[in-house]
């Protein structure tokens, strides 16, 4: 698939955010976590054909320029992303996804004993860990979980 | 080392020499270095599940230092009961006390308790997790027997698989350069996330199935309760019960100068004939309860420093 074939399939953008080299199919799980479902014309593109990656997903927001600490909340489903910020129809940053230190409000912990699933609680994890062996510890009932993608609500 | 304010809801959150303080100052409290040093402070305990020796320890530990308690032992008494929800029950109390300590089914209930207090909360067990003040009673009785809490060997034997006890005497351990042997059947082993905290903290510990294959002298021996209803097949359990039971006979060999500790109640698990020996200190630990919750008390609320 050539720039321009590609083109027709995913419009290019005039000022917003683009989020490239997601890992399929997790584009539909990059909108809910970013909270973008109604901000504005959205454009989700599915099972790309990827060099890096085998197969892609891409996510476009129109007129919504993403902070780094909006994005990086995508890190556990998406790492490898990659985020570029078009102004103008010009790409005016780009930048990697950084894997944050803790996590709050973003997953759920699936011990029914852990208090912050019985009170109204901003639940909070903290990371340890990186790469294959990243894993995150509930602040609450301490317990650690190697699969933290599974528990983004 | 000031502790004014701070809650004591893990003993993860604790390093080497915080936790080496909070023993020595249990040892002067012992000592009868800070006698009334409570006089004029109230303490509130919130037991939402039943505990009668950790609540009364609390209660004993704060009456004999001159404090006040107020509190409750029965969660159908407490507006819990209503329909309050926790953060706000503990909203309420932090204006009557000045130290809070709370016993709650929830695990990570006492960490949310700590997040909304404005005065320090002390945690008396929350579920399965922590029982902090219990790992320092432990660690007040091992430095009261040998003098210091580095480079001991400790055995750890029964079910380390759901025991809060060990896991949390194991990471505190973790700071002192301990040689841990973990004593139990393979389905109740300590589980896989804290054998790679120890490994990670450089704790040398490794595991066998029977007192008999513990492989060097043991300074202290932790035994824990081998709980029935944590098997499907009650011959199964009779059978891993009875294997882990200690009495003169299984303590010979590695053992037998091993001072031994339970964190109590205990059931059949060590025979009474040995109550009588100078390995048994468990009654002794279970004591320890009273210094060592003063000298939380005292240092949380700034009255011992």
């Amino acid at each position: 698939m050539n720039d321009t074939s590609r083109a027709r399939k995913v419009y290019a953008i005039e000022r917003g955010t683009v989020i490239d080299h997601i890992p399929s199919p997790m584009a539909l799980k990059v909108v809910q976590i970013l909270g973008v479902q109604k901000q504005g014309i959205l454009t989700v593109g599915m099972n790309f054909p990827s060099k890096r990656l085998g197969v892609k997903d891409i996510v476009k927001v129109e007129n919504l320029i993403l902070s780094s600490q909006a994005t990086d909340r995508i890190a556990l489903v998406a790492p490898t992303a990659t985020i570029n910020i078009i102004e103008g129809g010009q790409v005016v940053e780009k930048r990697p996804i950084h894997l944050p230190a803790e996590f709050k409000g973003l997953l759920r912990c699936p011990n029914p004993r852990c208090i912050s699933n019985a009170e109204k609680v901003t639940t909070w994890f903290l990371r340890e860990g990186a790469g294959a062996d990243m894993a995150v510890r509930c602040v609450y009932c301490e317990r650690v979980y190697q699969n933290p993608a599974e528990l983004v609500v | 080392m000031d502790m004014k304010g701070r809650s004591i809801v893990s003993i993860r959150d604790f390093t080497h020499e915080e936790i080496a303080s909070i023993v020595a100052k249990a040892l002067e409290v012992k000592a009868g270095k800070w006698p009334q040093a409570m006089r004029g402070k109230v303490l509130a305990t919130l037991f939402f599940e039943p505990s009668t020796r950790t609540r009364l320890s609390f209660e004993a530990a704060m009456v004999s230092m001159g404090g006040q308690v107020i509190g409750f032992a029965d969660p159908n008494v407490s507006s819990a009961k209503k329909g309050e929800s926790l953060a706000d029950t503990i909203r309420t109390v932090t204006g009557y006390v000045d130290v809070i300590a709370m016993r709650h089914p929830l695990e990570g209930a006492a960490r949310l308790a700590s997040q909304v207090a404005s005065v320090p909360v002390i945690n008396a067990g929350d579920g399965a997790n922590q029982h902090p003040t219990q790992t320092c009673l432990d660690l007040v009785t091992i430095h009261e027997e040998f003098g210091r809490l580095d480079g001991l060997t400790v055995g750890m034997l029964g079910d380390l698989k759901h025991g809060r006890t060990v896991h949390s005497l194991a990471q505190a351990l973790s700071h002192f350069r301990s040689r841990l042997v973990l004593i139990s059947p393979p389905s109740l082993r300590m589980p896989d996330h804290l054998k790679l905290e120890l490994e990670a903290a450089g704790c040398a510990f490794e595991e066998v199935p029977t007192l008999e294959s513990v492989p060097c002298k043991l300074d202290v021996l932790y035994v824990t309760r081998i709980q029935k209803e944590r098997f499907a097949d009650f011959q199964e359990y009779e059978r891993v019960a009875c294997a882990y039971r200690l009495n003169r006979e299984t303590l010979a060999g590695a053992c037998s100068q091993a001072r031994i500790m339970h964190p109590l109640p205990r059931v059949d698990e060590i025979a009474e004939e040995l109550d009588g020996t100078p390995n048994a200190i468990y009654f002794r630990q279970a004591h320890n309860g009273i210094p060592t919750r003063q000298a939380l008390l005292g240092l949380v609320t700034g009255a011992i420093r």
